[in-house]
């Protein structure tokens, strides 16, 4: 009894954002049937509006980070400098070059190259520390990050007529073994699986859950939402009418909006789901996507020595001058035998 | 010290799991033996600090200025417009959680703030709440929180519990690194006051006197004619220590402790018998006696401030180039800030070693060169004659610093000389050398007496390391090239590995290093007796 109090203190705060959030998707719900009703604004005003948010927003935020300098070369270096020419340079982890930097951040960008090197420390009696290998997190990082971006181009098909071959190819590659009818694309079970396992991962594991936001939890129910409601419209007999969205989609980008009749309750909970996201993108910790690119202790050359970097607001202070130091230390200095400079 | 403190297996006893309660409520408890004591006003008065005053950290009244608040939240939109990283690093972290056990203070001591993400967490809450929308608006749902005076306690307590080894940095997704977070929030509280006295003293000695031992130039001067008679005594050759001599090819800086404390003193040894042994033109300064630099724990200004003497002396003196010796931080202060902070040193040349000739391409700008890189290259031209044999009484190991592994990325050149100086080197686990070494857990000003039960448990992983290569490979000596590391390791050891001695790469070289016209040998540097005689000494 204890134990099973001790379980629900300690998840206490998890329970909350989960009544939270139920809470939330209920009146999602409704918001859904309000938005079904209110077909033209959360069929074009809001995803215009968010679309807006969503790169205005980026766009703002970038130039925000942008315009403080960066006033210090301060790379983290992760394997050997480029010193003597017999000792091999490690030219990704420690790059010396503009190219260097290129490949490191390559693969940082795609492959997620830091979390890759993740362990586990353990404690044992002893004492012994032990380090094990941890590549789930980085696994379900990946991808969950890949099968997102597969899952947004594949959405592409809505948007362009006709569909562009690279869009009809991800989407051949994805539902490569025909598994039922309609196709199952694997990317929706590995975004399900990853999402699932970064849920459960944040709630489960003790520390996770200490350091945890709201705003940790927010974007990973949001999205595991959009990710269920898009399947609900594929899998289930609760099919949006592709022929209608598509209509919608297409006029969106275009410019001319028009207002199909029959795509959904379903449908316009996904995308205002979708909406939601890419609103809330641009203030959120979601940001890193963009960030990435801008940490200095990665997009910066281990090439100090070589290229001076500057500070554009380098500014003199007040320094102890060596003839100030000669005076103070006058007498000791002649009984030590220096030469000084003032004699 | 170490006898009043628990038994190792008592202190080795770590709860990982967090508190049930949240971190959000500022919270801290000054635990004896885990934190630092405050600056003496006399430090601060003298370097023109704020707000120098009497006061202790875990008595209630820390005596801060009336309009604290609002110091600390002009100095963080001061920042904010300096740095990127200041505002990049509060905004893009999600909380993966990838860095948590990769900080020796946490794993060491199982306390949830010690997670690098919480670490920084605890100023990132006050960033949300006063420079962003979600902190503002949300409060505590956006992940904000009130700029009070328990953050400002628990900011003391956790940021001087962060060694700036950036570890957790080599694994962060976005290279967030904590080192960074540190140094700001140091700044912040050193701007109403609230510092640690054992990184304001070095600074305050280092500005007056050249050093942060505070040795005076006429002490200097004995120390290193002290070095000379000893090495003597030892090789039987009176080798030429110049100060001040104007007109050298090449000033040596050093840290302080090198001439001034031991193990590192046989360190100072091996240089004066190397510098001896290839005729190098070289003169120290006594103004310019320190090439560690405390002002990096403390903050930009003071990190330039003690970091000016540099240049400025190898300009009066009119040497060629820089040649740095074995120091952590320093390097981390040479390669990365120097030049930027100082320079540009269009004065000096670009390295040449006037033994082999060997251009060094990397220090074209900043002029200054590693010990390391030039004894590395020294050896690999065949220009000293070594016999490794007079160390095989040593069964090594090699701690990577972490400033020259995470800041330099000098990882090979240590080992190159190491593998050729002695036949018994051996390395620890991968997970905790080169770029994932562990800190000794007292850096960045950490390592007072008062602060050793932190120290002890920042240390355990490196410790624990060192304890394998102990059981497996009977390592009796852990090379390092950090005077910090032969300052702090040495009791860390004496706690957790009783039977491991700290010394330096060059005490090494020194040993080895057979000299024109020396006498036989019978010790080494330490005056421990050599295993081997000379006359079967083999070139390399």
């Amino acid at each position: 009894m204890n134990a099973l109090r001790s379980l629900f203190e300690s998840n206490k705060k998890a329970a909350i954002t989960s009544g939270v959030v139920i809470v939330v998707l209920l009146l999602l719900w409704a918001v859904g049937w309000l938005s079904f009703l209110c077909r033209g604004i959360f069929g074009v005003l809001i995803p215009y509006a968010a679309l807006a948010l969503f790169l205005g927003g980026i766009v703002y935020r970038v130039v925000q980070w942008a315009k403080s300098p960066e006033p210090f070369r301060i790379p983290t270096t992760c394997g050997q400098q480029k010193s003597l020419p017999w000792i091999k340079t490690n030219r990704l982890d420690c790059p010396e070059t503009g190219w260097g930097v290129f490949g490191r951040m390559a693969l940082e960008v795609l492959f997620f190259r830091s979390l890759f090197r993740n362990t586990k420390a353990e404690l044992k009696s002893g004492p012994r520390l032990v380090y094990g290998s941890e590549k789930y997190l980085w696994l379900g990082a990946l991808a969950f990050h890949w099968a997102f971006l597969i899952i947004v181009v594949r959405h592409l098909r809505f948007f362009t007529e006709p569909i562009p071959s690279f869009v009809q190819l991800l989407q051949s590659l994805d539902g490569f073994f025909q598994i039922g009818v309609p196709i199952l694309y694997m990317t929706d079970l590995i975004i399900l699986a990853a999402l699932t396992y970064l849920f459960l991962r944040r709630v489960l594991d003790p520390k996770m859950r200490y350091i945890s936001l709201p705003t940790d939890y927010f974007p990973l129910v949001l999205i595991i939402g959009i990710v269920l409601s898009g399947m609900l419209m594929r899998y289930t007999p609760v099919k949006a009418d592709l022929v209608g969205v598509k209509e919608l989609a297409v006029g969106l980008m275009s410019f001319h909006p028009r207002i199909p009749e029959g795509i959904g309750i379903l449908f316009y909970l996904h995308l205002l789901m979708v909406c939601v996201l890419i609103a809330y993108f641009p203030f959120s910790k979601l940001m890193h996507m963009a960030g990435i690119f801008l940490s200095p202790t990665r997009n910066m050359a281990n090439n100090n020595r070589k290229i001076r970097h500057v500070n554009p607001w380098n500014y003199p202070v007040k320094v102890h001058t060596y003839e100030e130091w000669e005076e103070e230390f006058k007498d000791k200095l002649k009984a030590s035998g220096y030469t000084l400079e003032k004699e | 010290m170490l006898e009043k403190m628990m038994k190792p297996e008592e202190l080795a006893k770590i709860d990982h799991t967090p508190p049930i309660r949240g971190w959000m409520d500022p919270y801290v408890k000054f635990k004896k033996g885990a934190w630092c004591y405050s600056a003496a006003p006399k430090n601060l008065k003298y370097l023109d600090l704020p707000n120098p005053r009497e006061w202790s950290p875990d008595q209630e009244n820390w005596k801060l200025p009336e309009n604290w608040k609002e110091i600390i939240l002009d100095g963080i939109r001061e920042r904010i417009e300096k740095y990127r990283s200041f505002r990049l690093f509060m905004d893009i972290c999600v909380r993966c959680g990838a860095c948590a056990d990769k900080c020796h203070y946490f794993i060491g001591s199982g306390d949830p703030k010690n997670m690098p993400v919480l670490r920084a967490e605890l100023l990132r809450s006050v960033y949300r709440k006063e420079f962003t929308p979600a902190g503002k608006y949300l409060g505590k749902w956006g992940g904000g929180r009130d700029l009070t005076i328990d953050v400002i306690k628990e900011w003391f307590y956790y940021f001087f519990q962060c060694t700036e080894c950036r570890r957790c940095s080599v694994f962060c997704p976005y290279g967030i690194d904590t080192a960074e977070v540190t140094m700001h929030v140091r700044e912040l509280l050193n701007l109403i006051g609230v510092n640690i006295n054992w990184v304001c003293e070095p600074a305050a000695n280092c500005f007056r006197t050249g050093n942060h031992l505070g040795v005076p130039p006429h002490a200097f001067k004995d120390n290193v004619e002290f070095a000379v008679d000893d090495l003597k005594e030892i090789t039987g050759i009176e080798v030429n220590a110049p100060i001040h001599k104007k007109g050298a090819e090449v000033l040596v800086i050093v840290p302080s402790a090198d001439y001034f404390a031991n193990p590192h003193y046989y360190t100072f040894l091996g240089y004066l018998a190397l510098f001896h042994e290839i005729g190098l033109d070289y003169t120290f300064s006594a103004y310019a006696s320190e090439g560690g630099n405390f002002g990096l724990f403390h903050s930009k200004d003071m990190l330039k401030r003690l970091n000016a003497k540099i240049y400025a002396e190898a300009k009066r003196l009119g040497v060629k180039w820089i040649l740095g010796c074995e120091c952590g931080h320093m390097w981390r202060v040479m390669h990365q800030y120097m030049d930027t902070i100082n320079g540009p040193a269009d004065f000096l040349e670009e390295p040449v070693s006037p033994i082999t000739g060997t251009r060094f391409e990397n220090a074209a700008t900043t002029k200054m060169v590693h010990i390391c890189e030039f004894t590395a290259d020294l050896i690999y031209n065949k220009k000293i004659k070594l016999d490794p044999r007079r160390n095989d009484h040593l069964r090594v190991t090699f701690h990577d610093s972490c400033n020259p592994a995470r800041a330099m990325g000098l990882i090979e050149e240590p080992r190159y000389v190491l593998k050729h100086v002695c036949n018994h080197f051996y390395e620890m686990p991968e997970n905790t050398i080169r770029e994932q070494t562990f800190c000794c857990g007292s850096g960045s000003g950490l390592g007072s007496d008062e602060n050793m039960e932190m120290r002890l448990r920042g240390g355990l992983p490196r410790a624990n390391a060192v304890n394998y290569v102990k059981e497996k490979h009977g390592v009796n000596l852990l090379a390092c090239i950090c005077a910090i590391d032969k300052a702090t390791l040495p009791p860390l050891l004496e706690y957790w590995v009783p039977g491991v001695e700290v010394g330096g790469i060059h005490e090494l070289v020194g040993n080895a290093l057979v000299m024109k016209g020396e006498q036989e040998r019978t010790t080494d540097l330490r005056g421990e007796p050599l295993p081997v005689k000379e006359e079967d000494s083999k070139d390399v």
